[in-house]
């Protein structure tokens, strides 16, 4: 059982914050939440949107459908009625009634928000009139409010504190008074309310980096990305570390590099444009064999395209950027649970592989917020790799230390500046073992061999491709990254439907984990590759590598909107 | 024990050409860097690339050899790493004044502890001579064969206006004076800039080890110029056409790792990885 509301109004209205309140005080009373904001680039005046659905067990997307309405302005209702489901209601401005009798289907309740709001001599207060007016739609008290609002105003004083919680009741007992109830509303509590985290993919990449003794970020201000940039600065300070507001991206990776090189575990977070400027750093960190960690919140390119919406277009440049061969890791965390995990993992596999890694995110998993169980620490158990002590060092006893010694597994040992007796030159030139430019053909062959081969034996115990259903599905759902919330409710639907779905999702795009998807592939019926870009990049990954291309059909979505139950269903009932 | 200049040689023989001044600049790097008694394994060298970006691999300290216009910000992030490490960025004016010139204004502005060295030679050797932005007006060179006839970039200038806190000039024709200038670079706590003539031989028939014995003057030794009067400086060297050596100004702000709230004391290369389970808690509160 689920329930969605929807709050909706101009840029700058506290659409925000009202959605987060509402968020994270049925967090707090043990439901799963999962929140979606929309918004546009720009900062005042435009719609903006924050969509909340509530649920009994675990949910991973905000859904199709809405139940419950609120707009604070005209375009809230023009822009979202379409969305309601049958026996839903609208809270709205009297002025704006007349807009929702295009759904005589949906029940309409006017309430003057900016008069009682004004009455208390504040028009910004309309959103705590239209929250206490939805809770009372819902039956709750609004007492399940008040620790969220103190917790919410807490820096803002007191009185900010009293006002709103003035305006919330204001709302509460005028829905109250009218008798206004939706039905059906709102789930039962689940039986053992759980204690949840309310947070997003952003913020949980932060902490797994952080957790995974992450001590240097350099970035330049991007969305979706800069969040994690915030969350980075004040860790720091309080544990030990350094975030540099770089000038460009260009500074940006390399400043991660010279960190990297120098020792601490370092990475820098940017979004499509940004990631585009990255590419030449990428192959020094690639030949170099520094470890550095890059995080691209991907948003809809190319160029600066669509700044504030979402899309799974950077797949080919993350796979393929960067000219000249690399070895890379790109690793696809599908939930804020794996933004956490895969964020510390990506530390000990940069460190283990000493090859770059790109953790792919993207607007809709890094900005949504979600429910989730308290973050397991174990996943963050640091491995720094082949690292050289200083008693092996002077064991060696040499001037010039072989850092890119050419050995069976590709993997060499690596000194720290520092360090007496490790001296070396990491750099782009090809190069011989202790660092030294070369350009003989038999060096040439055995470095670039060499760090070929080291991803022979990948290995992690925490990036997973992920699999549900029979072993031999009708049809076959494949994604990566956010869109496996839809992906996993869609097949359940399409079962309940009597298609015999399977679900992969993968977690690792490269080294691409062809031993495990391709006979999965073989064994299904039919292939529908579920993803966020006009070309398929991901179904373009998957003929490269498995044979498939006569059973293989695309479900896309590129409008900027995060993928919904329904395109997936549509896309399924067309081919099985 | 004492840190010899022996140290700071690599098994690797230089591929610069016979005469290129860039030869006079390692040989000074080494011996600042060998009368500062700091040994190889504290030294980082970064380097751009270019002739002049081989540096990395002649000089024996630890090195990283960048890409082409980033010797900024990599050194930048090796010093905030590692305050212990003495960082030496290093480069060529194509490197730096051309495709990395917007590192420089920004490594000036945070004044990071750093050193950086410029190899001034007027035009791009390894890709075989064409104009770079500090080439005179009128040089003709493969990209201009009419002349160059874009203003110069002024680093000296540049660097001062954009904040930097110790700026200097000198010859790679006066091994001696370089590195009396390079040591006080490095000893000096904030962005250094030290631009070096270091003559192409075999690009650059114009401004040549003998042009610039003729054409050089020093403020070393003139007991009326104050380094620390930043006005004085940049007249200076507007009234010598940036032909002036010495240290040209000097000045004291804190530098760009100070104030970062996050470093302390040790550097973060050696800070203990990982976090507590009591302050991962701790942190996840905060989303409850
Ligand atoms: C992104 C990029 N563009 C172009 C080049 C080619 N390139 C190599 S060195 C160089 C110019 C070097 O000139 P300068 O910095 O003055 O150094 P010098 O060789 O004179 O010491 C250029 C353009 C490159 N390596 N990378
Ligand atoms: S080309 Fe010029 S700068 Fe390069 S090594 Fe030769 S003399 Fe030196």
């Amino acid at each position: 059982m689920d329930f969605t509301w929807k709050i909706g109004g101009a840029q700058g209205e506290g659409i925000d914050s009202a959605g987060e309140t509402f968020a994270l005080t049925l967090s707090r009373m043990g439901y799963h939440v999962f929140a979606h904001r929309h918004y546009q680039s720009l900062i005042k005046g435009g719609h903006t949107n924050y969509k909340v659905r509530v649920a009994d067990q675990p949910v991973r997307h905000h859904g199709d459908r809405l139940d419950l309405l609120v707009a604070l302005d005209g375009p809230s209702i023009t822009h979202n009625l379409a969305e309601l489901r049958p026996g839903g209601a609208v809270l709205c401005e009297p002025a704006h009634a007349a807009l929702a009798s295009a759904r005589p289907d949906v029940t309409c309740w006017p309430i003057s928000f900016g008069s009682v709001a004004s009455d208390l001599g504040s028009a910004i207060l309309k959103n705590a009139v239209a929250l206490g007016a939805s809770a009372a739609v819902l039956g709750l008290s609004p007492s399940s409010f008040t620790g969220v609002f103190r917790g919410q105003f807490a820096d803002k004083g007191e009185g900010v504190i009293t006002s709103n919680l003035e305006a919330f009741q204001r709302g509460h007992a005028y829905a109250s008074e009218q008798g206004w109830r939706l039905v059906p509303g709102l789930p039962a509590l689940p039986e053992l309310p759980r204690r949840h985290l309310f947070m997003s993919g952003n913020d949980a990449l932060a902490l797994g980096a952080l957790a995974a003794g992450c001590r240097f970020l350099a970035a330049y201000p991007i969305t979706p990305a800069t969040d994690i940039m915030y969350r980075l600065i004040r860790y720091f300070e309080r544990f030990g570390g350094a975030v540099v507001q770089a000038e460009d991206e260009l500074a940006a990776i390399n400043m991660a590099i010279g960190a990297a090189f120098a020792g601490v575990r370092a990475m820098t977070s940017t979004s499509g444009p940004g990631f585009s400027l990255m590419m030449e750093a990428l192959g020094l960190a690639g030949i170099a064999e520094i470890p550095v960690v890059i995080v691209d919140v991907q948003r809809g390119g190319p160029s600066t395209g669509l700044p504030t919406k979402t899309e799974q277009g950077d797949l080919n440049e993350m796979l393929y950027g960067s000219h000249g061969d690399i070895p890379r890791i790109v690793i696809a965390p599908a939930t804020v649970e794996d933004c956490f995990a895969y964020a510390a993992e990506a530390f000990n596999l940069a460190e283990r592989y000493q090859t770059p890694v790109i953790v792919a995110s993207d607007m809709y998993l890094g900005q949504s917020r979600a429910t989730v169980d308290p973050l397991s620490f174990q996943v963050a158990a640091v491995d720094r790799g082949w690292l050289v002590s200083n008693e092996e060092l002077a064991a060696v006893g040499t001037r010039e230390y072989p850092r890119y010694q050419v050995t069976a597994t590709g993997i060499s040992p690596r000194t720290i500046p520092g360090q007496p007796g490790g001296r070396y030159v990491a750099l782009g030139n090809e190069h011989d073992d202790r660092g030294y430019e070369i350009e003989d053909p038999p060096t040439r062959i055995a470095q670039v061999q060499k760090r070929a081969r080291k991803l022979d034996g990948f290995r992690s115990d925490v990036v997973k491709n992920r699999y549900v259903g029979p072993q031999d599905p009708d049809v076959l759902l494949v994604g990566w990254g956010s869109t496996y919330g839809p992906i996993r409710e869609a097949r359940e639907a399409l079962q309940a439907f009597g298609v015999r779905a399977g679900h992969l999702h993968l977690g690792l795009l490269s080294p691409f984990p062809a031993g495990e998807v391709c006979p999965r592939i073989a064994m299904a019926r039919r292939v529908v590759v579920v993803e966020q870009a006009i070309t398929g990049q991901l179904a373009g990954l998957l003929k490269r590598h498995c044979e498939a291309h006569d059973r293989i059909t695309s479900c896309l979505r590129y409008d900027g909107v995060p993928l919904l139950l329904e395109d997936i269903v549509r896309a399924v009932r067309e081919v099985a | 024990m004492a840190v010899v200049l022996e140290e700071f040689k690599t098994s690797v023989k230089p591929t610069w050409c016979p005469g290129c001044g860039d030869f006079g600049v390692m040989n000074a790097l080494g011996r600042a860097v060998a009368s500062l008694g700091i040994p190889g394994h504290e030294v980082v060298v970064v380097s751009g690339i270019g002739c002049s970006g081989k540096i990395s691999q002649h000089f024996g300290a630890y090195g990283i050899h960048t890409l082409h216009g980033r010797v900024l910000p990599t050194a930048t992030a090796v010093k905030v790493a590692n305050r212990s490490l003495t960082v030496i960025a290093a480069g060529g004016d194509g490197d730096g004044y051309g495709i990395g010139v917007g590192h420089l204004v920004h490594a000036a502005r945070r004044n990071v502890d750093i050193t950086y060295v410029v190899m001034d030679n007027h035009i791009y050797g390894l890709t075989t001579g064409q104009t770079s932005p500090t080439s005179d007006p009128g040089m003709a060179t493969k990209t201009h064969p009419r002349g160059a006839f874009e203003e110069p970039v002024h680093p000296l200038a540049l660097a001062i206006v954009s904040g930097a806190t110790f700026v200097a000039q000198g010859f790679s024709g006066d091994v001696n004076g370089l590195a009396r200038i390079l040591a006080e670079a490095i000893r000096h706590p904030g962005f250094a800039l030290v631009n070096v003539f270091s003559p192409c031989v075999t690009f650059n028939k114009v401004n040549t080890y003998a042009w610039y014995r003729e054409s050089l003057t020093s403020v070393d030794g003139d007991p009326d110029y104050d380094p620390s009067d930043r006005m004085a400086a940049l007249s200076r060297i507007e009234a010598t056409r940036g032909l002036v050596t010495g240290i040209l100004y000097r000045s004291r702000r804190p530098t760009f790792e100070s104030q970062l709230p996050g470093l302390g004391e040790k550097p973060l290369a050696v800070l203990p990885a990982g976090l507590s389970g009591e302050d991962l808690e701790d942190l996840l509160a905060e989303f409850e």
